[in-house]
């Protein structure tokens, strides 16, 4: 195990300075001078210079990259220009209310998922497994950006059960989670349905069946454990999926995390903000597919030696 | 549903979409930049279907419109991304080395980013606006085929068919053009079908939140934003613009889908 963790963890490395790299990169590809781009046409000259100097922009382009790379190992990520706080402290603010939904998200995922895709395995070409299928492709084509605003006014506005937007107690929780975690819900039931099916016709099903297991049994005890690696593969993959529509929700219910910052921030033309929340958002991305690569070790002690 | 008709009804809502994208603007009466600020909001009624916009715009003909935003960026970002990445892949697959190694290591930095995260990078420091969102769509989209097809090539000049022909004297071009390209086709196709939902969610995300086409032009995300602050007094103005994506996207998708299906049960046979 010790030398598969070493292995992966080293093959992260290039990842990550690829992830550096292209956000470095990005505020060299603002059309222009950033510095009188971010402050606007009518700044005074000498503020231009200033922030140019602020910023590093005056150094050559190695110089900056240097800086950058150092700057990041030491987790200083620069100053907003808007509020002047550490980029780091801006996000860090924020993490708490874009973990909480991402996991709400999850659950919901997971709640609806598994045992919609178990069932439809398990009735297979049966009315069941059709309409869990034809469920799935919706949930999957539902753009959250249009799922949020109709469930804000179906149950908040119509059924007034849930509150339109905020973060505070649980009840402020289930709009943006199950808007997050529809598209999530979608694409796991139908992995799982195709995995349960796989594991299903798997000798050792045959022989618990014959030992005497029920079909119920036989199914959560031997093909569901079993079926879990390529679901817990796509749940890793859809991560991305789940980072990205955290940015639109947390826009929709004015929720407050890092996706809504970085929305923000993008409005005010804060690069340095922009910078962190993309490179934040990406690294958490690259630290879950990893946790996920690890994960499989645990359950199957076979890729472990591969 | 059977795959069959799972791709009649995807094809069926994707030909519609289509015939509205190109002739609707021609055929529906009303100018779709036309407002009527005594109506503003109003709801739908004979004279105007799916109601009037904030600006007392008719909301049918600015849906017309828009449809031809959401297929100008679908056919533009599949057909560049697709066939960007599928010379890539191949040369790779096939080429391996150093080439290879650089093309996989490309494809590595950029599916380190999640899904549309690197296009509202890119729109964010380039700025908003439709070729900005072609080009960002574009960068992202063509790793996918990349991937596909190397995975697919890699395979591929094992056979003996591909040896054969290399015995024959065939060169890289050949083989690529007449044997490795042709088996990973299918594939692409599906995956083409698939990608023109991806682009059409991607182009009305990257709108709703501000950063795509602009206005006055219309298009469906750009629509979706608009409506958000009449949500509560008007909501057909989010309501239609978010069912004719949901009804493309579903259509695209039930297309791959349809398409997958048959590929699978053509190569099982």
């Amino acid at each position: 195990m010790g030398r598969f963790l070493v292995r992966r963890l080293l093959l992260t490395v290039p990842v990550l300075l690829g992830v550096a790299t292209l956000v470095f990169a990005l505020i060299h590809l603002v059309p222009g001078d950033p510095a009188q781009v971010m402050l606007g046409d009518a700044a005074a000259p000498a503020d231009v210079a200033d922030l140019r100097r602020r910023l590093g922009l005056d150094r050559t382009l190695a110089v900056q990259y240097v800086s950058f790379l150092t700057g990041l190992a030491r987790g200083d990520l620069g100053v907003s220009l808007r509020t002047n706080q550490p980029v780091l402290t801006s996000i860090a603010e924020r993490l708490p209310a874009t973990f909480e939904l991402a996991l709400a998200a999850l659950v919901v995922a997971t709640v609806v998922a598994l045992p919609l895709g178990t069932v439809a395995a398990v009735r297979r070409g049966t009315a069941i497994d059709r309409g869990a299928s034809l469920l799935a492709l919706l949930g999957i084509s539902l753009p959250n950006f249009w799922l949020g605003p109709t469930l804000v006014l179906v149950f908040s506005v119509g059924l007034a059960w849930f509150p339109v937007s905020g973060r505070g107690t649980w009840a402020h929780l289930v709009l943006p989670a199950i808007t997050l975690g529809a598209p999530l819900a979608a694409v796991l039931a139908r992995i799982t349905r195709t995995s349960v099916i796989e594991e299903l016709r798997e000798v050792y099903v045959l022989a618990a069946r014959a030992r005497g297991l029920s079909a119920g049994r036989a199914v959560i005890r031997h093909a569901c454990r079993n079926s879990l690696i390529p679901i817990v593969t796509v749940l890793g993959l859809q991560m991305g999926s789940v980072l990205t529509g955290a940015v639109i929700t947390e826009t929709i219910f004015a929720w407050p995390g890092v996706g809504r910052l970085l929305i923000q921030s993008i409005s005010f033309r804060d690069y340095p903000l922009v910078q962190g929340c993309i490179l934040f958002i990406a690294v958490t991305y690259v630290s879950v597919n990893l946790a996920v690569d690890l994960l499989y070790g645990v359950l199957d002690p076979r890729i472990r030696y591969e | 549903m059977t795959a069959s008709w799972v791709l009649r009804i995807g094809s069926a809502v994707v030909a519609g979409a289509a015939l509205l994208a190109a002739v609707g603007p021609w055929v529906i009466p009303l100018d779709p930049a036309a407002q009527n600020l005594a109506l503003r909001l109003a709801p739908p009624s004979w004279a105007h279907p799916f109601g009037l916009d904030e600006l007392g715009r008719d909301i049918f003909s600015r849906m017309a419109s828009g449809a031809r935003v959401s297929f100008v960026v679908g056919l533009t970002v599949v057909s560049i991304s697709a066939t960007v990445g599928t010379l890539l892949g191949a040369l790779g697959g096939y080429a391996g080395g150093l080439l290879d190694d650089a093309i996989s290591r490309a494809i590595d930095m950029l599916m380190a980013f999640p899904g549309l995260l690197l296009a509202i990078a890119l729109v964010a420091v380039l700025g908003p606006g439709l070729f900005n969102v072609l080009l960002a769509l574009t960068l992202i989209g063509w790793v996918g085929y990349a991937r596909l097809v190397r995975g697919v090539v890699l395979r591929a000049r094992a056979f003996e068919y591909v040896q054969a022909s290399r015995a024959l004297g065939a060169g890289t071009w050949h083989l690529l053009r007449r044997h490795l390209i042709p088996t990973a086709m299918p594939a692409v196709v599906v995956q083409a079908a698939l990608g023109m939902a991806g682009a059409i969610i991607g182009e009305a995300s990257l709108s709703f939140l501000g950063l795509g086409v602009q206005p006055p032009t219309p298009s469906w995300g750009t629509m979706l934003n608009g409506g958000r602050a009449h949500l509560l007094d008007a909501p057909h103005l989010t309501l239609f613009p978010g069912l004719a994506i949901v009804a493309l996207v579903l259509g695209f998708n039930f297309v791959g889908d349809g398409l997958r299906d048959r590929l699978d049960r053509d190569s099982r046979r």
